[in-house]
């Protein structure tokens, strides 16, 4: 069966919508009913049949829109796409990544065709069918990096190792859980990850950079991570607060189920072959109260998750304004049953 | 660790002591390409025991056809690099590892400067190739005692910024002309014996270069030394590492769970929790600090071996 690709939009009067698949397959992100810090990292890809996991790198309903949005988004602030000179051998590496990773993942609506060097890219959901030179990039439009990304959903870092540490020097950033690209780029990892509280001090981050570090080529990771979004937004970046901050005053007990969105990043790693950088790819899922409640765990689970949350971590991910209405939105969806373990819904 | 079972294709004998190899994959497919400096570690079964070492890759790193990489022979070693000496033969299967690379070139830099001593050319052989396909200037000097034992020679293209420096004709490799006048931006690599690594990073702060653009890489084979006993924590039980096993190897043998990469002692992989010492760590890796090794707190199993009484490991 081919893809139907949504018409949607994720500003302005926010068409988005999941189709009933589109929830079930949800990458819903807690596996018990509390939350806290955990190095929850798995093997990727691999996953159930039609899961996001199953693939390198997941395309759905949403894909065509996305990009459309991404595209806005680059218009009015080029910005969120930056590579420092030295990352360009980066960018062909994530090109060559995506594009062998979807030819093989999805035949029906990509195919790659390389012949040396010369490269032959079919992309059918956007109309693209382009002939290259794979390492020349005066061959292409833009750089490797902003070409294949403008062409994949979710936003992108590359980080370059030295002094035993990784640092961002490139990235295309558009669906960010309220953090700036134009701000972090260059930063090392320590650096860039400063305002994520307590868990400096709980040692998380020397844990997780030592094992970034020691990702190698043909061994790639994922992990999730979530956040709470006032509609269904993907560009919820510092530098536009301004037009998505006040939104989060506009939730009301009649709205809530179907303007608080659960925000699911899956964030896998990569270590990219010729220039031995890191890839990591942070691929945002949206899905509002409502719809999860449509699986009877998953509504039981995010209510109990949610009401029992530090206090703090509430602040960090931006819903602690918020938080009463929601809790007391999903209690009626909790009647105190017990859930099963793991992320997959029931039945 | 990814593995690639890959067939031996060619053998060569570049030097009395080394010999390149080249593996492929049996069926003919295309093997993960890799970035200069990179390396792999080779299995090499004999009876019970699974020796591993790495070695740096020597092919062009954008090339899958195939894996190359140079073996000095080391007659007084655990015994790796005389097995592929001697027991390797053209057409046998052999196993590795999946390239990684601990000595990865700073693409940042405006001019490469690349400093060998002995096999330490291997690294530069495949970080040459990326320096050349990138075009970014480089220089490389190649030092080696005789043009005899000079196993680089064969594999080096000939080129201007290509330096050779025979100690045995005379032509020493002078660290104060080579490093004094790079232009900014400069960074420097360095592979081969620790006295030349060091004597490289001394000129360098002495010249004023920032610390960030002086790169080395020193990881060699585990040494052999005398068998000691060490006692797994966990399940109580005694290992015993034989001389010509590192103790890693024995771990492995003895079926406990432990992370590895270069096997060389320098990217800190296996660094192990010591939970009892009586007697003294025979630190041999590049990755403890002076302090730590003094303090007998912590060991790297892929290098370093013990003498004394009881030395019990947090595993």
């Amino acid at each position: 069966m081919t893809m139907q690709f949504n018409e949607e939009t994720f500003r302005g009067d926010y068409t988005f919508r999941n189709s009933p698949a589109a929830v079930r397959r949800f990458p819903f992100p807690f596996d018990r009913d509390s939350y806290a810090y955990s190095v929850n990292i798995e093997q990727h890809p691999g996953g159930p049949k039609g899961s996001p996991f199953e693939f390198a790198f997941d395309v759905d309903e949403h894909y065509v829109a996305e990009m459309k949005d991404r595209e806005i988004t680059l218009a009015e602030d080029p910005m969120r796409c930056q590579s420092l000179p030295h990352m360009e051998l980066a960018g062909w590496d994530l090109l060559e990544l995506i594009m062998v990773s979807k030819a093989r993942d999805y035949p029906e609506l990509f195919k790659l065709t390389r012949d040396g060097n010369a490269w032959h890219w079919i992309n059918k959901p956007l109309g693209i069918d382009k002939k290259f030179t794979f390492l020349d990039p005066t061959t292409l439009p833009c750089g490797p990096m902003e070409y294949i990304t403008r062409q994949a959903q979710g936003d992108f870092a590359l980080l370059h190792e030295r002094e035993g540490n990784l640092w961002l020097d490139a990235g295309m950033v558009t669906s960010q859980a309220d953090w700036s690209l134009d701000f972090d780029v260059g930063m090392n990892f320590f650096e860039w990850h400063a305002p994520v509280p307590k868990a400096r001090k709980m040692g998380v981050f020397d844990k997780a950079l030592k094992f970034l570090l020691a990702v190698t080529q043909e061994q790639s990771y994922r992990r999730l991570n979530w956040t709470m979004t006032v509609n269904p937004r993907l560009d919820t970046s510092p530098e536009n607060y301004h037009k998505w901050g006040p939104e989060k005053r506009t939730i009301t007990p009649e709205n809530v189920g179907a303007k608080q969105f659960l925000r699911v990043e899956l964030q896998t790693f990569w270590r990219l072959p010729r220039s031995n950088a890191l890839a990591f790819p942070i691929r945002c899922y949206l899905c509002n109260l409502e719809d999860i409640a449509t699986q009877p765990k998953w509504g039981r689970r995010l209510h109990r998750v949610l009401r029992d949350i530090d206090p703090d971590l509430a602040e960090y991910k931006g819903f602690a304004v918020n938080q009463k209405m929601i809790v007391e939105y999903l209690s009626q969806y909790d009647d105190g049953a017990p859930t099963s373990p793991g992320i997959f819904p029931e039945d | 660790m990814r593995k690639l079972a890959l067939k031996v294709t060619e053998i060569e004998t570049l030097s009395p002591l080394v010999k390149r190899f080249r593996f492929e994959d049996p069926k003919g497919g295309a093997l993960p390409v890799f970035s200069g400096g990179a390396h792999i570690t080779v299995e090499m079964p004999e009876g019970e025991t699974i020796r591993r070492n790495s070695y740096s890759l020597i092919s062009d790193p954008y090339d899958g056809s195939g894996y190359e990489i140079a073996v000095r022979r080391e007659d007084r070693g655990r015994g790796g690099s005389r097995f592929m000496h001697t027991q390797v033969r053209e057409g046998d299967e052999i196993t590795v590892s999946s390239p990684a690379n601990l000595f990865q070139l700073d693409l940042r830099a405006r001019k490469h400067v690349l400093l060998a001593g002995g096999i330490g050319i291997t690294p530069f052989l495949s970080q040459l190739r990326q320096l050349g396909m990138e075009q970014k200037p480089y220089e490389l000097h190649y030092a080696a005692r005789s043009r005899e034992e000079a196993a680089g020679l064969k594999l080096l293209p000939e080129a201007a910024h290509i330096h050779i420096h025979i100690s045995e004709e005379g032509a020493r490799m002078d660290l104060g002309a080579i490093l004094d006048g790079q232009p900014l931006g400069t960074h420097v690599y360095t592979c081969g014996p620790d006295g030349l690594i060091k004597a490289v990073a001394d000129q360098a702060s002495r010249l004023g270069w920032p610390r960030t653009a002086v790169h080395s890489e020193a990881f060699t084979a585990p040494p052999p030394g005398e068998p000691f006993e060490v006692v797994v924590k966990s399940s109580g039980k005694t290992v015993t590492v034989k001389a010509d096993q590192s103790l890693l190897e024995a771990l492995e043998a003895a079926k406990v769970e432990i992370d590895y990469s270069c096997r060389g002692g320098a990217c800190g992989r296996c660094q192990t929790h010591v939970t009892a010492c009586d007697g003294r760590i025979l630190h041999n890796d590049h990755w403890l600090s002076e302090a730590e090794r003094a303090e007998q707190k912590t060991i790297m199993p892929c290098m370093s071996r013990f003498k004394g009484a009881r030395l019990e490991l947090d595993l």
